[in-house]
């Protein structure tokens, strides 16, 4: 976010259009207002963009000829995004505010004159951007179906997935669209709703063992010939490795689908809403910076992967940290003796070297259903830079509480472990809703003897009780024979102590509460406790 | 076409004539030399040409970063000129040297003349040793600068290569700022095992370079294995794509997909199954682990997930 020194005039906020008004032959000032706005929705959706990366946005509109929509997206992307990660954040805004008017609707043209394409090839010529257009025939379209028979859709559905034809399948993507998705104009929501909708109609799942059963069952009719699948014992039944490639095959076409039906939904949104008001709705958060405790499961797939090079990231940059914070207390004597040299003037002070201590850690994390994903990541995380570490150990509780340290030791993959934990951790004493208090009792019992004064003891949860009694003298006992007590909470601070959540009575002895709900909290959290 | 000499950049050296035509023509230039690039790389190598800007490729280990450089090179008939990043990198590794041996000798011999004389004499470019990044935008024929695993140097050394990668000149306080005599292209690549600065990101357009999709790969794995049969090529992309899809410590890179495809050429399989996949999956992955979890999961042990 910071204001390049050279060039550009100072701040740069999202309208300020950029002085590069000159270019007349890049699609003039309107294309140029579009990308301000766009600009400051990738903005508000966190992606921080420089102001040179927005002079290089306008550079490159001069140089991408517009019509091109996939090679615009990449080089757009290429001056404004620069992090993988952040990709799909940008690809949403990018759908939103640049994939309005799609030549696509045309291939439909005979499959009776959907209302939306007249509108469409006038939005088109209107120059892209501005929205209001509101979608009159849209409603009638999405309640209608008016192109097909349920069958018909279906059959076309299996067809265009066993062909994998990409324009056989966006014809199928609208059509399920009008049909199933029911939209109504003017109603601001995302598209979620819509995309479930669809979703749930076409029966994506049940699909795709059709499909694979077709395959096995030989049935290849009308296949592309990049297909193929096993060359030289074409009539054979299926091995078991050539279904798993069918079914990976299958697999993607399906995703394919998935992602072209929404953006079908998104384009009717954005038609019906305007791009701005939409982009608000349909924002995805960065992986860092989705919530863990509601995360969906496509976002926690994006957390798992966010959440390797995360780990590798910060164990380097500890690492780094200790060598090159190079510098332990003078050493005197070692002083003394090198100012020999110069003749008794301590002209170069010695150093001792330093030994920074390594903290021990333990972490006692809360596994039941509410706030599992984000015990999961903090475990592996933690674990992940064990050697940031001089001791790492791990134990899980729901009511009854296990020690989970074992699973790690011998894992390769921190994720593997944690998978174990799910299964294997004897966590459960009476009925299996979380009990602090009883949890936290059983393990100053147990294992409270081997604190020391060198460990730092992590809590992980919500400390939603369940009306059971607190104990939370036992947490003050925790801080008297360790170094450090910190309560990890990932809920949001506002919904503290509210309801059977009673995170202030064991926070008063802890040395800090600290909100942990997405993973860029809880990286700051590790990074400065190692 | 209005290059980017008419932005008011004070300084900046003169753009040559563009390198390419179109992004087409990147496209099928690259393939002409067998590196298959697809819409995404040929766009952003054009934009590097046009903008003057340097590109930042990222990706996992193995998809071709360095080889797209080398290409690059290739296609444009102009000279590589690599720089190895490493931890502890500096200025005199990556920018410039003097050559002090040879001050030293020219002092010695010339211990008559005032030291004014000697000094302006010593300090001038016959005695400068010029390293990658000097070197390439001194040099007076075209060049495509690699400074490869640019995630190595410490972020401090960083600083060395935002003056060259923006303004492609090199400021030398004996000397004063030598300036590119043509724009090079560049290429910064990185395996993101940290986070790159800011600055340095901001002054480059950004690749990330992902694993290929099964056309891409199958096409790969023809244009750069000699002998080997479509159907093979095919079988063997859509196996490594399924091995992608689990999860592994490692997944298999396109380098080690052309070592599969060449040893099953060499071993004359012709077709591959359950058995051969199995006996050959130590080519394409490295661990222990790996290994395993894929011969179960392409034996069928996990069907139905």
């Amino acid at each position: 976010m910071v204001p390049p020194a050279p060039d550009g005039p100072g701040a740069g906020g999202p309208p300020a259009g950029p002085p590069v008004g000159t270019a007349g032959d890049g699609g003039g000032s309107a294309m140029i207002a579009v990308l301000g706005r766009f600009v400051g929705e990738l903005r508000a959706a966190g992606i921080p963009v420089s102001m040179t990366e927005h002079l290089d946005a306008a550079e490159v509109l001069r140089h991408i000829p517009l019509e091109d929509r996939p090679a615009l997206k990449s080089a757009l992307g290429a001056a404004l995004v620069k992090s993988s990660a952040h990709w799909r954040a940008y690809e949403t805004a990018f759908e939103v505010y640049f994939a309005l008017r799609g030549d696509g609707y045309a291939i439909e043209g005979e499959a009776d004159g959907e209302p939306g394409s007249g509108e469409d090839a006038e939005g088109r010529a209107a120059g892209a951007g501005d929205g209001g257009r509101m979608g009159r025939g849209r409603g009638s379209a999405g309640g209608g179906g008016q192109g097909m028979t349920a069958e018909e859709l279906a059959a076309m559905l299996m067809n265009a997935l066993t062909s994998g034809d990409e324009a056989m399948m966006a014809a199928v993507a609208r059509q399920a669209v009008a049909r199933y998705a029911g939209m109504e104009p003017g109603r601001p929501v995302g598209g979620t709703y819509y995309l479930y909708r669809t979703l749930r109609n076409l029966d994506l799942d049940a699909v795709l063992e059709q499909l694979v059963d077709g395959r096995r069952s030989g049935d290849r009719g009308g296949q592309d010939g990049a297909e193929g699948g096993g060359g030289d014992t074409p009539q054979a039944a299926l091995t078991p490795l050539e279904e798993r490639l069918a079914r990976d095959e299958f697999r993607a076409r399906i995703d394919l689908l998935r992602r072209q039906i929404e953006d079908e939904i998104r384009r009717r949104l954005v038609a019906d809403r305007g791009s701005e008001a939409l982009a608000k709705s349909v924002r995805k958060p960065l992986p860092e910076d989705i919530d863990v405790m509601h995360a969906t499961r496509d976002e926690l797939v994006a957390l798992r992967r966010a959440l390797q090079p995360l780990s590798r990231k910060l164990a380097v940059r500890l690492a780094r940290k200790r060598r090159h914070g190079r510098r332990g207390p003078l050493d005197f004597r070692s002083t003394v003796r090198h100012s020999l040299s110069t003749g008794g003037v301590p002209v170069e002070p010695r150093f001792r070297y330093p030994r920074p201590a390594k903290p021990e850690i333990v972490v006692i994390a809360d596994i039941s259903g509410s706030v599992a994903s984000f015990a999961r990541f903090t475990l592996h995380l933690v674990h992940a830079i064990s050697a940031q570490f001089s001791k790492v150990r791990s134990f899980v509780f729901i009511d009854g509480i296990d020690e989970v340290t074992r699973f790690f030791e011998h894992a390769e993959d921190p994720a593997e472990a944690v998978h174990r934990i799910n299964t294997e951790a004897d966590v459960v004493w009476v009925d299996g809703h979380s009990d602090y208090g009883h949890a936290l009792t059983v393990f100053l019992e147990r294992w409270g003897d081997e604190l020391t004064p060198r460990t730092s003891v992590l809590l992980l949860g919500d400390a939603r009780n369940n009306y059971h009694a607190s104990q939370a003298w036992v947490v003050g006992e925790l801080a008297r024979r360790s170094r450090h007590v910190y309560w990890l909470n990932p809920e949001p601070r506002a919904y503290w102590n509210s309801g059977d959540s009673i995170v202030g009575e064991y926070g008063a002895h802890c040395e800090d509460v600290v909100e942990c709900r997405t993973l860029r909290q809880l990286e700051r959290f590790v990074g400065e406790l190692a | 076409m209005t290059g980017p000499g008419s932005l008011p950049v004070t300084g900046f050296p003169e753009p040559g004539p563009p390198r390419f035509e179109s992004i087409a023509a990147v496209r099928t230039g690259l393939a002409g030399i067998d590196y298959l690039a697809d819409e995404g790389i040929a766009g952003v190598v054009y934009l590097a040409d046009r903008l003057a800007k340097p590109v930042l490729v990222e990706g996992p280990a193995g998809t071709g970063k360095t080889e797209l450089a080398k290409s690059v090179a290739r296609l444009t008939g102009s000279r590589l000129i690599r720089l190895q990043c490493y931890e502890g990198l500096d200025e005199s590794k990556a920018l410039y040297e003097w050559n002090y041996k040879k001050q030293l000798l020219r002092i010695q011999a010339e211990s008559g003349r005032g030291w004014e004389e000697l000094e302006e004499d010593i300090f001038s470019e016959d005695f400068l040793l010029p390293r990658p990044l000097l070197e390439a935008i001194r040099s007076p024929e075209p060049v495509v600068l690699l400074i490869d695993e640019v995630d190595r140097v410490e972020l401090e050394t960083e600083a060395l290569l935002l003056e060259v990668l923006s303004e492609y000149q090199v400021s030398i306080p004996e000397l004063g700022t030598v300036r590119a005599t043509g724009i090079p292209l560049v290429f910064l690549t990185s395996n993101n095992t940290r986070e790159l600065s800011e600055a340095l990101k901001r002054r480059c357009l950004y690749l990330h370079l992902d694993y290929p999709d099964v056309e891409r790969e199958r096409a790969i794995v023809l244009a750069r294995v000699p002998g080997i049969g479509a159907d093979l090529a095919d079988q063997i992309a859509r196996i490594v794509r399924s091995i992608r899809s689990l999860e592994l410590k490692k997944s298999p890179s396109v380098s080690e997909t052309l070592d599969w495809a060449r040893t099953l050429v060499v071993l004359g399989v012709e077709s591959v199954d359950a058995d051969v996949a199995r006996d050959t999956l130590h080519i394409l992955l490295k661990y222990r682990s790996d290994i395993e979890r894929a011969a179960k999961e392409l034996a069928g042990g996990a069907a139905g997930t």
